[in-house]
């Protein structure tokens, strides 16, 4: 296992890599691919914190832990809820913030505020040639150049090892408050959250829950704003189902964010993302054993039974939008792929990427590419 | 500013080429006229023209991706050009180039409001989008200041913000979708209504490529639903510093306005004297403006104004009605006019840390007086894209090249200081030779991997970006291979 210290010494095992390298953040995510283990725990540090300029700066092999502490002590947080997937991939370790931005982990507030990649401002990282190549910086507006900020977001770690993200970040609200209206189906807690999305309230968070036939809207902000728009929020929402108003939420939407729903629940975890309305479609075709909605119905979590293929369901339906297999054994995986395939142009795009940022093909040599992957451990 | 030497041989084909092109276009989409491709010469960034070899006007995907076929085949330069409203010099062409305008490819294809996205051919007006769904009072958030003009392919191009992306982000963080097509001809769909796209984030690599890697001639875009009201409130200090104290402190008390706009003494005075809008004669002013309904505008004033007095503001106005909402924004929304009445006016948009603010001001005064050029300062101080206009007299030989000299200093004092050459305006010509003062070489050339990629011919929008003598290599060859 290779655990370099620092940049410099992540170069050098890089330069010096004669196979494939598996890279790992804090191996939270399940996305190990054959090769020798590159860990990034060892480079880890804040390098700077400027509350007033929204601004953070990290080494990619930070824990969230401490950057989230650090945030906290001047009542400040990571704004896209970066999902801690331990929960329901039974894995161990600790989440990097690396490995966030790797996987453009992205919570509930996706759909108010964007996603990892809309909150990081610059990166330095290494390429599969061991070049440290820098891009962005640490200001909110930048158009120096092509972002490849955005391109190393969710980048699973293929074109490059990531040394340095640095990031906006936001206050942490004086309030939050949720509005919950008891649905009798998923149209109907469409219709409720598309609503609640589509009214002047800022709405930081819209998912729906089968089990308890609940959908639930967020709020947050200063207690006197929260108050006014959960009251007008709940007013407005009435006639589409009996409305109940809750106070202390952090719990529910951490558990959202998590799919804590499918935690230690037998069978494979799909990640899937439509368009909202082609959710009601979509749903029932899926024939999960258990279905979590976020993103106002624009983000399905489906537990189904091993091995399924439930790809064909979006084609069947002919929805437009992309299914990741989470969680699933490693022969399901090789089977069938982790991710989805794209159409031709799109993937000859990516795999020239790909040869370019990484010409040996040393990084991650197994993700992203659907008909790659090789032995993929499951949760 | 050097251009590459335009390539005779592709001169020498025009009549050849516009024949290929009048085969696959309406006749009316494709100028060759010397008269009026003269009307295609510039951009905003006026100081340099020149006309192109042709212009077509497309208005299908399919005829775009016709005339780029063409072009490839033909091995002929094509510049992009949306509504011509670059500061930059994005579409400025090149005598052997094709100017590909999509102006006409400006309807509405879909508005989804149960989903919040608007599906639009890219040539729309950045407004016109907004005033699409207006009725619904929805509304499109980036903001340029030339949304009355500039088009949503300029803006995917230069991934231009405004004066409220403070709140809402810029346009790569509400653009879900594009259809694009490749130099080849081509025609790609990236991302769509849902709100991430699959795969590599190539959605995010091409807004604000400048045109570089491929024409996108259908958007689809998140719209919000528009806030209850809006008000601002205007305040003054006495010193440069303060107010920028004051700008953090908001902040860190978890205060997040739309809008923070700084004015400093030189720009106050200019647009007082142009608008009299009635701002109080101090070194700086703010503009701070919040959202929602009445009471929470009124919390969040509260909030900011409470903060401000610490600061021991010169002057705090808070408006009460839309009527003085109206006047505190008359003067900063006149800030380019005004300049413009003083004389010729170059406009940079260097992004620094927030932080840094009242050294960066500093610094630019003392260059402003080694220099002898009046600068004006007027820019969003919430997220630091500051906006230096530099005055100078076009008509008095060697003024151009010692504005273009200054604005190179105050573009590399941002980069010293930990920020950016361009918050919203691109690269394009103007700041091409100051990459490399950002970037180290390896860092440039990872960005012309990604044109190597897309567009291996080099062939759109070839002269921009990029430092000349750092592209030459790629762009040579490609033409000689014709």
């Amino acid at each position: 296992m290779h655990s370099p210290k620092n940049e410099a010494e992540l170069a050098e095992v890089i330069v010096g890599a004669e196979a494939p390298l598996c890279v790992e953040g804090g191996g939270t995510r399940g996305c190990k691919v054959d090769g020798d283990q590159l860990a990034l725990r060892g480079m880890s540090g804040i390098e700077l914190y400027e509350p007033g300029s929204l601004t953070l700066v990290a080494k990619a092999g930070t824990p969230m832990a401490e950057i989230e502490a650090l945030l906290a002590s001047e009542g400040q947080r990571m704004a896209f809820e970066p999902m801690d997937a331990r929960g329901v991939l039974g894995s161990s370790g600790t989440p990097t913030i690396g490995g966030a931005i790797a996987v453009n982990s992205s919570g509930p507030r996706r759909i108010q505020g964007g996603a990892a990649r809309d909150y990081l401002l610059g990166v330095r990282f290494v390429d599969g040639a061991g070049q440290v190549i820098k891009n962005g910086g640490r200001v909110m507006k930048n158009v120096t150049g092509y972002d490849l900020v955005k391109l190393m977001a969710g980048s699973y770690g293929t074109l490059g090892v990531l040394s340095e993200v640095s990031l906006k970040v936001l206050p942490f609200p004086e309030a939050i408050a949720t509005v919950s209206v008891a649905v009798t189906d998923l149209s109907a807690a469409v219709q409720v959250m598309s609503t609640a999305l589509g009214s002047p309230y800022d709405v930081t968070g819209a998912a729906y829950d089968p089990v308890s036939g609940l959908a639930h809207v967020r709020l947050e902000g200063f207690a006197p704003s929260v108050r006014y728009r959960q009251e007008k929020l709940a007013g407005e929402l009435t006639r589409l189902g009996e409305v109940d108003n809750q106070s202390k939420t952090e719990e529910l939407w951490r558990d959202i964010r998590d799919v804590a729903a499918f935690q230690g629940q037998v069978g494979d975890v799909w990640r899937i993302s439509v368009k909202p309305s082609d959710a009601v479609r979509l749903a029932p075709m899926l024939e999960a054993e258990a279905l979590q909605f976020d993103w106002g119905g624009g983000l399905i979590w489906a537990l189904t039974s091993e091995g399924v293929d439930i790809r064909t369901s979006l084609a069947g339906a002919g929805v437009s939008g992309h299914a990741t297999l989470v969680r699933a054994q490693p022969k399901t995986v090789a089977a069938i792929g982790r991710f989805q395939p794209q159409a031709q142009a799109l993937e000859v795009i990516s795999d020239e990427l790909r040869r370019r940022f990484d010409p040996r093909g040393v990084l991650n040599t197994g993700l992203m590419r659907a008909g790659q992957i090789t032995g993929v451990e499951g949760a | 500013m050097e251009m590459p030497v335009p390539d005779a041989t592709i001169l020498a084909r025009k009549t050849h080429l516009a024949a290929r092109l009048a085969a696959v276009l309406p006749s009316d989409a494709l100028i060759q006229d010397e008269m009026e491709t003269r009307a295609y010469e510039c951009d905003a960034l006026a100081a340099y023209r020149c006309p192109p070899l042709l212009v077509v006007l497309p208005r299908t995907t399919q005829e775009v991706s016709d005339v780029l076929r063409i072009c490839h085949e033909e091995g002929v330069p094509v510049v992009p050009r949306g509504a011509g409203t670059s500061l930059a010099g994005g579409a400025l062409p090149t005598a052997d180039s094709v100017i590909l305008g999509v102006a006409r490819m400006n309807e509405v294809l879909e508005t989804d409001y149960d989903n919040r996205v608007i599906r639009v051919q890219s040539g729309r007006t950045n407004l016109s989008v907004s005033g699409a769904v207006e009725e619904e009072a929805f509304f499109y958030a980036p903001d340029p200041s030339s949304q009355l003009a500039c088009a949503i392919a300029g803006n995917i191009a230069m991934n231009s913000g405004g004066a409220h992306c403070l709140k809402y982000g810029v346009t790569t963080n509400n653009l879900l979708g594009v259809t694009m097509v490749m130099m080849d001809g081509t025609v790609v769909e990236i991302g769509g209504a849902h709100l991430d796209a699959a795969g590599l984030d190539l959605l995010g690599v091409i807004c604000g490529s400048e045109g570089q890697l491929g024409v996108v001639t259908e958007a689809t875009l998140r719209i919000l639903r528009k806030p209850e009201g809006a008000r601002p409130v205007l305040i003054g200090f006495d010193s440069n510093e303060v107010a920028g104290a004051c700008v953090s402190d908001i902040i860190k008390a978890g205060v997040l306005p739309v809008a923070i706009e700084f004015m400093d003494r030189p720009c106050i005075e200019a647009c007082e004297a142009f608008a009299k809008a009635g701002y109080p004669m101090c070194e700086a002013l703010l503009i701070i403006e919040v959202e929602g309904s009445d009471a929470e505008i009124a919390h969040q004033l509260d909030l900011i104004i409470e903060i401000a007095r610490t600061h021991n503001p010169v002057e705090l106005r808070e408006a009460r009605d839309a009527d003085e909402a109206a006047r505190i924004w008359l003067g900063r929304k006149s800030a380019f006019g005004a300049m413009g009445q003083i004389n010729d006016y170059m406009c940079l948009d260097g992004t620094i840390p927030v932080g840094s603010l009242p050294q960066v001001l500093r610094c630019i005064g003392q260059l402003s007086k080694e220099f002898g050029l009046d600068v004006a300062n007027v820019f969003h101080a919430g997220d630091g894209n500051m906006h230096p206009l530099i005055l100078f007299d076009a008509n008095k030989p060697g003024d151009l090249e010692l504005c273009e000299k200054l604005g190179a200093e105050v573009l590399k004092l941002c980069v010293e200081v930990g920020g950016c050459l361009t918050g919203e305006h691109g690269v394009g010509i103007e700041k091409r030779d100051l990459m490399l003062y950002q970037y180290a070489p390896e860092d440039l050339e990872a960005q012309l991997w990604v044109k190597d990629v897309f567009d291996p011919k080099w062939l759109l929008n070839p002269a921009k970006v990029f430092p000349l003598s750092v592209t030459e290599e790629r762009r040579v060859p490609a033409l000689a291979a014709e």
